[in-house]
């Protein structure tokens, strides 16, 4: 006997994410998702945008990782509002699920933020397959990775509203090419912004920041 | 492998399709339309449907999976083009704006049932 069923699998995300959508609308803050591989320098270019945008954007952030508390304790040293969530202590949820950003946010507060920041979990698969509640997510790419990332892994690129191409500053040093790279980008999602910086040196960091300022305003009014 | 989290909303999702008036009912298959951009890997799916559906209704059961496209539409231009390559411009207008029609699904779209 066949049942006829069809029904999305990740339903029960997506209708947490929507739970998500409408708690951040309530307290007016924005939310923004960074993604990356790990060791792409997230939250070295998050330490360098909270210091830029506070005091002036209030921002709060939840930090994902598998196990150590290390970037939150990072982040922890610009003031913001820094949680985080371990998935596991010894390899646990490659992604973070709607359902532990929910948990998160409530304990964050949220009244007092314009800005709230998740640093997904260092992974250029998973993250992308979970809507999380957010109005935008950035992509990070590094030098130090290969020019061909976005088109190896299409659908973090495909989903991102903007990327970032960090540590330009060791450009003098690799045989990457930064233009194929933004070109590879452009392929998979036409369009879609790309800043290229290096946290380290704070080089080109005012368009990514002045990107990240409109689209806190436009949510704010 | 965000594999192990949807297998356990398959399961989830095949266990509450089951009619409560049905005994010890057996799951023969589970058919499933995927999008080649989803990123899910088939055999891993199935491994870890198999370590998590044991003793359930679906201890055994087959996966079968239709594959479904990557098909795409230009905001501009109107165009749709199906594509597996994982660039996403418009080929007719080379224009910016791609909408996706499928490709990304990741859904159940029925369990058969063993007769016995």
């Amino acid at each position: 006997m066949e049942i006829n069923i069809q029904k999305r699998v990740l339903e029960k995300n997506e209708s947490d994410a929507d739970r998500n959508r409408a708690f951040f609308k309530e307290k007016q803050v924005f939310v923004l998702n960074m993604m990356s591989s790990p060791g792409s320098g997230k939250t070295e270019t998050l330490c360098r945008t909270l210091e830029q945008l506070m005091p002036d954007i209030r921002v709060g952030v939840i930090v994902g990782d598998i196990c150590t508390t290390n970037d939150a304790d990072r982040l922890s040293v610009t003031g913001a509002k820094v949680t985080q969530i371990n998935t596991d202590q010894f390899g646990g949820d490659c992604h973070l699920a709607a359902h532990l950003i929910e948990s998160s946010a409530r304990s964050l507060g949220c009244d007092d933020l314009d800005l709230l920041i998740v640093e997904n979990i260092g992974n250029l698969v998973c993250p992308a397959e979970f809507d999380i509640g957010e109005d935008a997510r950035a992509v990070v790419l590094s030098v130090t990775e290969g020019e061909d990332k976005p088109l190896k892994y299409p659908l973090m690129f495909q989903v991102a509203d903007a990327a970032i191409l960090n540590k330009i500053d060791l450009l003098p040093y690799l045989d990457f090419d930064a233009a194929l790279a933004v070109e590879n980008m452009g392929k998979v999602h036409p369009g879609m912004p790309v800043f290229e910086l290096s946290a380290k040196t704070r080089e080109g960091m005012e368009p990514w920041l002045s990107w990240l300022r409109t689209k806190v305003k436009e949510k704010l009014g | 492998m965000h594999e192990m989290g949807i297998a356990q909303q398959l399961v989830t999702i095949a266990l509450d399709a089951i009619p409560d008036d049905i005994e010890n009912p057996r799951v023969e298959k589970l058919n499933l339309r995927i999008g080649k951009l989803a990123a899910v890997v088939e055999h891993s799916l199935s491994f870890c449907l198999e370590v998590i559906s044991k003793d359930t209704p679906l201890e055994g059961a087959e996966l079968v999976i239709d594959a479904v496209p990557v098909c795409l539409r230009c905001e501009s231009c109107e165009h749709e083009w199906q594509t597996d390559t994982p660039a996403f411009g418009c080929p007719a207008c080379k224009d910016g704006q791609v909408t996706m029609i499928s490709g990304r699904e990741i859904e159940i779209s029925s369990i058969e049932l063993a007769d016995d």
